[in-house]
């Protein structure tokens, strides 16, 4: 049990508390809990004071009747007898005098003040302390389900912080005058305030708060990579660690969904102005968002039968569970946007023919065609690509197979190809599926992975084991060409490449066999052809992604924009976001200055 | 969701047929391209090339034969039931141009999809010689219609009950070896089917497509799991396809690639009936 209990500045607290000159505890024991008693002066009277263990009210036992507003006259150390009353230091919400104690925090005796009116509840520190304390919070730990039991099941991982450890976590911020955190972040969203707003308990106003920039709070919480953004930046991280900027988001997010405080803006429509957003992915829905706050009609194309995009094929439910995906979607209906699923564009309407019945279209389909490294049997059976496992899996919820009909593929031993979040969303999905060991082939050695730490870590709690600086070279299959093996070469590291990272070289005569019954080939993905099929006009770049102004985000074509995973490859979700603000500011300055 | 205008029970009720409204799909759709349909909120997404559209009625005409949970499912339907979704239309379509001759050899529900080409080949201004075949009579669908369309007419069973016994092969071989005039020829029907027609037109040296069906999610490039050899070269059957030159595609390959979930189609059959 931590010795300590901070709300921002109302210090809660179960601490020692002593006298400023003798130094003698002021804390005694009654019945299960501490009291802190002193004697004090009322009415020019003498009597014994007792203040609630958690310093916040005066819980008065005495034979005078202390009534609301009065101030006390004299609080006296029922030891040594001199007064405690500070006469430098007045209460700063009311000015009334204010008595001072030392009480005790990571083993360092600091002075805490407490207003001597009845009814006011202020009581603080000097900054100088109240920033020492700060520092002395350790950064808190999300509660997460129990190693063993959650690989048995789906549900999320992480439980979320509790309000108290939330509190306590919002607490650790200095509210930086200048803060980085703001341009770590791609949508720039107001953190000191939100995280103040917390430590305020308004929850709720902090939801709205990120609410202004993020219309994804529940879904960024989770799954931005915040080490290498705000929380980069933060400056607890130089000396310690960073306030955890992700975890409070999703802290805030989740309150405000539980508790059904998520309110539908008023809405100003701009007349006869019409944007189509194709794909309904991160980038898409936020680029919808904006439009539609700014009063465009919005109608959002998306392929597959559930929209969501990689939020909803991708990212498995135990990391991202659907309901939230589906609740911030369900909110951007109300907002009056519309949804088409089941539409392909490039098959059932080409861009051209949105651009008849639209102002703009946005773009922003993401990279979806799985890549694969074009060796020997990669075509045997139960060899994946990792889109169409989690497809199968989390959009098809093939794991409740048979229930649902899309078979479940079988795996014991499974061998996933690939260091990035997808691969360990593929090794730890195959392991919530009945596989006895599931094995990361990755080229490079373990610091090179691309895969967020917190992802890394989970893994490896999980019991999936790594073969590291390790490429496949071919898949070897049985006599009713099912894959029962890997073959793979050992690797070195040699001079960094383009990219910066170490470029692996394999080791001659190092080849060995790695038994496996499931391969799922997590290495990349490309640019889906479908949406060039019918626009061969979108200038492309040499990958084969759409070109784009990075200011604006528009294509070679007027009035189509682009953003998100079509136009860099591969990225996050936030970033995809940010695509999508741009996008949809750059959309609207266009859509004004034609009138 | 989509309605079941018309339902039709062919072939002793193993092989459906569904007009469905899909008004924009039937705005767009081109003859061997194909939709993905799922049925329902725990259903899975199958694929099934469209034989027939009809434009105005804003119709799609679907054809397929009863073997698993879902297609099971399927035939459970009436006309004013409801498809949950259906998306398309998906894959390249057929080539279509005049070319001169054309043999368009169908089996089994592959006839439904040759019903589709055959009539754009035959739009094209194509002389167009069908050759369809079936197991026995019952099993046999669609002849009045290709009658219609085909410029000739080979109906082929396997016991002989209908048209003339043995396989689409063999009149196959008699008219390579009759006419010289042919230019292509289009199979689609079972695998085995495909590749024993491959094997004779390679032999004469004969432009043969197919088209294929294999295990698919997606059907937008996104998933990869109808990849196929052709030509020694891994290809998405939902992007790149469903049409490929017959002799390139590794049909062993496929087969086995296509038994992948035999299991869990015979769990999930038994799941459905308990």
């Amino acid at each position: 049990m931590l010795d300590y209990d901070v709300k921002y500045l109302k210090f809660k607290t179960y601490l020692n508390t002593y006298c400023p000159h003798c130094h003698n505890s002021f804390n005694v024991k009654q019945k299960d809990h501490d009291v802190i008693a002193f004697k004090a002066k009322y009415k020019n009277q003498d009597m014994d004071l007792k203040l609630s263990p958690y310093l916040d009210v005066f819980e008065v036992e005495s034979s005078v009747p202390i009534e609301q507003d009065d101030v006390l006259e004299d609080l006296i150390c029922p030891s040594c007898k001199k007064s405690i009353i500070d006469h430098n230091r007045p209460c700063e919400e009311c000015g009334s005098q204010s008595a001072q104690v030392i009480i005790s925090a990571y083993s360092k005796l600091i002075p805490f003040f407490i207003c001597l009116k009845y009814g006011c509840e202020w009581h603080g520190l000097t900054k100088a302390d109240e920033r020492t304390i700060k520092l002395k919070i350790p950064r808190q730990e999300m509660p997460e389900q129990d190693q063993k039991l959650r690989v048995q099941n789906f549900m999320e991982v992480p439980y979320g912080l509790t309000t108290e450890l939330a509190l306590l976590e919002a607490g650790r911020c200095l509210q930086c005058k200048t803060p980085k955190c703001v341009d770590g972040c791609p949508v720039n969203i107001d953190i000191p305030t939100f995280v103040r707003l917390i430590t305020e308990e308004k929850f709720d106003e902090a939801a709205k708060k990120i609410r202004e920039r993020n219309i994804l709070p529940a879904v960024c919480g989770r799954v931005c990579p915040q080490e290498d953004q705000c929380e980069s930046k933060c400056v607890l991280g130089l000396r310690d660690n960073p306030v955890a900027i992700g975890n409070l988001e999703r802290f805030v997010a989740d309150y405000e969904r539980k508790m059904d405080l998520v309110k539908i803006p008023a809405i100003k429509k701009i007349p006869n102005k019409r944007v189509a957003i194709v794909g309904s992915g991160p980038g898409g829905l936020t680029c919808a968002a904006d439009l539609t706050l700014l009063g465009y009609s919005v109608t959002i194309f998306e392929a597959l039968h559930q929209a969501g995009g990689v939020l909803v094929y991708g990212i498995p439910e135990f990391r991202l569970p659907k309901s939230i995906v589906d609740a911030e979607i369900e909110y951007l209906k109300k907002m009056g946007c519309k949804l088409e699923l089941n539409s392909i564009i490039g098959n059932l309407y080409t861009v051209d023919e949105l651009l008849e019945n639209f102002n703009a279209v946005y773009i922003g389909v993401g990279a979806g065609l799985p890549q694969f490294m074009n060796i020997e049997g990669e075509n045997l059976n139960n060899v994946f690509s990792a889109n169409e496992y989690l497809t199968r899996i989390n959009l098809m919820k093939a794991y409740r197979f048979p229930e649902y009909d899309t078979p479940k593929p079988i795996g014991n031993r499974v061998a996933v190809i690939g260091g990035g979040n997808v691969a360990m969303d593929c090794a730890r999905t195959s392991l919530r599926c009945g596989a006895s060991e599931v094995t990361i082939i990755y080229r490079r050695s373990r610091k090179e992975l691309p895969a967020r730490e917190e992802e890394v870590v989970h893994a490896e709690q999980e019991g999936i084991k790594f073969k590291l600086l390790t490429n496949p070279v071919r898949y070897i299959g049985n006599d009713i060409n099912w894959v029962k093996g890997v073959e793979c070469v050992s690797m070195q590291l040699g001079e960094p490449d383009e990219s910066g990272r170490r470029r692996p070289i394999p080791i001659e005569g190092s080849n060995f066999v790695y038994d496996c019954d499931m391969v799922l080939v997590a290495i990349g993905n490309g640019p889906n052809p479908v949406i060039f099929n019918t626009a061969p006009d979108l200038e492309r770049n040499k990958w084969g992604y759409i070109k784009v102004d990075p200011d604006t985000m528009r294509t070679s074509k007027e009035f189509v924009y682009g953003g998100g995973d079509i136009v860099t490859g591969s990225a996050t979700v936030i970033q995809a976001m940010g695509a999508g603000r741009t996008a949809a500011n750059a959309i609207h300055k266009k859509l004004m200055g034609e009138n | 969701m989509f309605e079941i205008v018309r339902k039709q029970e062919m072939a002793k009720g193993t092989i459906i047929r569904f007009d469905i409204a899909a008004p924009k799909i039937a705005q767009k759709i081109l003859a061997g391209q194909f939709v993905i349909l799922r049925v329902n909120e725990t259903g899975e997404r199958i694929p099934i090339t469209v034989a027939d559209v009809d434009k105005f009625g804003g119709t799609i005409t679907i054809i397929f034969q009863v073997v698993g949970k879902t297609t099971a499912l399927l035939r459970s339907l009436d006309a004013g039931h409801f498809i949950k979704d259906v998306v398309g239309p998906l894959g390249k379509p057929a080539h279509v141009e005049k070319v001169g001759t054309v043999i368009a050899i169908g089996g089994g529900t592959g006839i439904a999809i040759l019903h589709h080409v055959v009539k754009a080949m035959k739009d094209a201004g194509n002389f167009v010689i069908s050759i369809i075949g079936a197991r026995e009579k019952d099993m046999l669908i669609l002849q009045d219609e290709m009658n219609l369309i085909s410029d000739e007419l080979v109906i082929m069973t396997d016991d002989g009950s209908f048209g003339q016994r043995g396989f689409v092969t063999d009149p196959l071989k008699k008219y390579i070896q009759e006419r010289s005039d042919i230019k292509l020829v289009y199979a689609i029907g079972p695998i085995i089917m495909m590749k024993n027609v491959c094997k004779i037109t390679d032999k004469a040296n004969l432009k043969t497509m197919v088209s294929l069906n294999p295990v698919m999610i997606d059907g937008t490039g996104m998933c990869g799991g109808c990849r196929v050899k052709v030509a020694g070269r891994t290809q998405f059957c939902c992007v790149d396809g469903p049409d490929f030159i017959g002799h390139d595609v590794d049909f062993d390959e496929l087969e086995k690639r296509n038994s992948m979930y035999l299991k869990q189609e015979k769990d999930s059959l038994l799941f459905s009936i308990r």
